[in-house]
């Protein structure tokens, strides 16, 4: 078991997300960089689907009440045990009574923490991941016992030949496909789209980003329809919005553009005021 | 019924197909009956569905690797789907107290569009809606069919906590808030009947194609039924229509 010390500013526990309940309104939910996640996963031999924690800006602190091996990927927060710092994308064991704290940002947004085994917060509708009005709860506390298999293994092999490419978190170009309104924009929208260097507001979280520069908008409103993770809304106001993994499954702005799953992942670990352009992606017919 | 449908991709796993831009049970029926003849010939590849009021959006397991060939084999589906496997809907009748102490917008509703509150219940609880979808929050049915004397604007400001299983009229909508959230809608009323429970599969015991019928109970009745859910004795229970 882990005891959270301090939960830091933004910390939940996610899987791979909740499949097969999207129509009755259950938002998928899940890690929001399934990149660095599967990775944190992959070096301590979990499946893929094992809980992990989502840190965002750091800030947390974790006493291990057993001992257990780790690995951390994601954003570089100078992780620490008991003030040694640790390496990223590596597993390590820590020993009972260790605290494990995540403090300043050196990159990204989200950090990963994989235990062996996964953690075993209960799973509802299918999955770990916590989510509003699906989970009792929603971020972790202070206080909380967050159930972790018991260690069995003696040691973990530590491959140290295979690199994770973390290039992908500085990327400042955001792979898009045009959306399904796309083409009810003007020849000036596309090309504004595509030329606007983009910045992240401050309103950005699980449920979405919303960009600072807004696209001139005309569109008529539309019917209700499925929205999906990475999907650009343009909202009456000509603001943008990019929603992310705990998007609702509906909504009724034009759809224009739809993030490449890769471009989730980058954007996951961007934050307020960090830019980027859209590289549209026309190929699919 | 052969519609003319749009296919298109959505991002890497997803295609979109829609059907006339316009609100009507005809569509929904066809969206309905397309959607379990997919779910029949592809359920293993097939994650999730979304219905919207004129498209239904199929999400797959893995990327599709040519959307081509997926859109023809979804063409060939609906050509070929048999109407004999055309879903029945099922009618949930929904016990609503429309008391003054839950439906706090009922006397500013009857105020502004002349209509006596006595009206607004029979006229709300009159009616046999359907169920298009569920969205913006788990179990939140988006009904048609709303009597046009009810139609009423959403509140420029939202209230931050509207209860849990208040009924609510928004615009030319009514729905149910299936638990606590901020919402902008009219509050006329409130049912004990859960919409959502996490431990239930399905989660949520309406679909898109159902019909919904509120009816009227009084407070005391209110409490006895909640009484009956909370402690597991109460069972809601459909019936089966000829839509």
């Amino acid at each position: 078991m882990i005891k959270v010390l301090s939960s830091g500013f933004y910390t939940t526990i996610q899987d791979l997300g909740r499949k097969g309940n999207a129509a009755y309104g259950v938002s998928m939910s899940g890690v929001m960089d399934t990149n660095a996640a599967r990775w944190a996963n992959y070096l301590l031999q979990n499946t893929q689907e094992s809980a992990v924690l989502e840190v965002t800006y750091g800030g947390c602190k974790l006493e291990f009440l057993q001992d257990v091996y780790i690995c951390i990927t994601g954003a570089d927060f100078s992780a620490r045990v008991d003030e040694i710092s640790i390496p990223l994308n590596k597993p390590t064991k820590i020993r009972r009574s260790s605290v494990l704290s995540l403090g300043k940002r050196v990159y990204g947004v989200r950090s990963y923490i994989a235990v062996l085994g996964g953690f075993q917060t209960p799973s509802i509708i299918g999955s770990r991941s916590y989510c509003k009005g699906i989970t009792q709860d929603t971020v972790i506390k202070r206080g909380d016992i967050l159930p972790i298999k018991p260690n069995k293994k003696a040691s973990i092999a530590t491959n140290a030949n295979i690199k994770l490419d973390g290039s992908y978190m500085y990327n400042e170009t955001i792979d898009a496909h045009v959306g399904p309104e796309f083409n009810l924009l003007s020849a000036t929208q596309k090309a504004d789209l595509e030329s606007t260097p983009y910045t992240i507001s401050h309103n950005n979280n699980r449920m979405g980003y919303q960009l600072n520069e807004p696209l001139c908008n005309d569109l008529k409103s539309m019917f209700t329809s499925a929205v999906l993770p990475g999907t650009v809304q343009l909202t009456p106001s000509g603001k943008l919005i990019i929603l992310m993994r705990d998007c609702q499954v509906t909504g009724g702005y034009p759809r224009i553009l739809q993030l490449t799953e890769q471009s989730i992942n980058a954007l996951a670990q961007k934050t307020t005021g960090d830019g980027f352009k859209f590289e549209l992606n026309f190929h699919h017919f | 019924m052969v519609k003319n449908l749009n296919y298109k991709p959505f991002g890497e796993k997803a295609i979109l197909i829609e059907w006339e831009a316009q609100i009507s049970n005809e569509i929904l029926r066809d969206i309905v009956c397309f959607k379990q003849h997919i779910l029949k010939a592809k359920n293993n590849q097939i994650s999730d569905c979304i219905v919207g009021y004129h498209s239904l959006t199929i999400l797959y397991v893995s990327e599709i690797e040519n959307f081509n060939v997926e859109i023809d084999e979804l063409r060939n589906i609906y050509l070929t789907k048999s109407l004999d496997g055309e879903h029945q809907p099922r009618l949930w009748t929904i016990p609503v107290c429309y008391d003054a102490g839950f439906g706090i917008d009922l006397v500013h509703l009857s105020n502004t569009n002349k209509l006596p509150i006595e009206q607004i219940i029979k006229l709300h609880s009159d009616t046999i809606y359907t169920v298009h979808f569920i969205g913006f929050l788990p179990g939140f049915l988006y009904l048609g069919g709303l009597d046009s004397q009810l139609h009423f604007p959403r509140k420029s400001s939202p209230r931050l906590r509207v209860k849990k299983g208040s009924v609510a009229i928004g615009g030319s909508q009514t729905g149910v808030y299936p638990q606590q959230s901020a919402g902008g809608w009219n509050i006329i009323g409130n049912t004990p009947i859960p919409f959502f429970n996490v431990h239930q599969n399905p989660p949520c015991f309406a679909s898109s194609g159902d019909k919904i019928q509120f009816v009227p109970i009084d407070v005391e009745a209110y409490h006895k039924l909640e009484q009956e859910i909370e402690s597991g004795r109460f069972h809601l229970k459909a019936q089966r229509i000829n839509d």
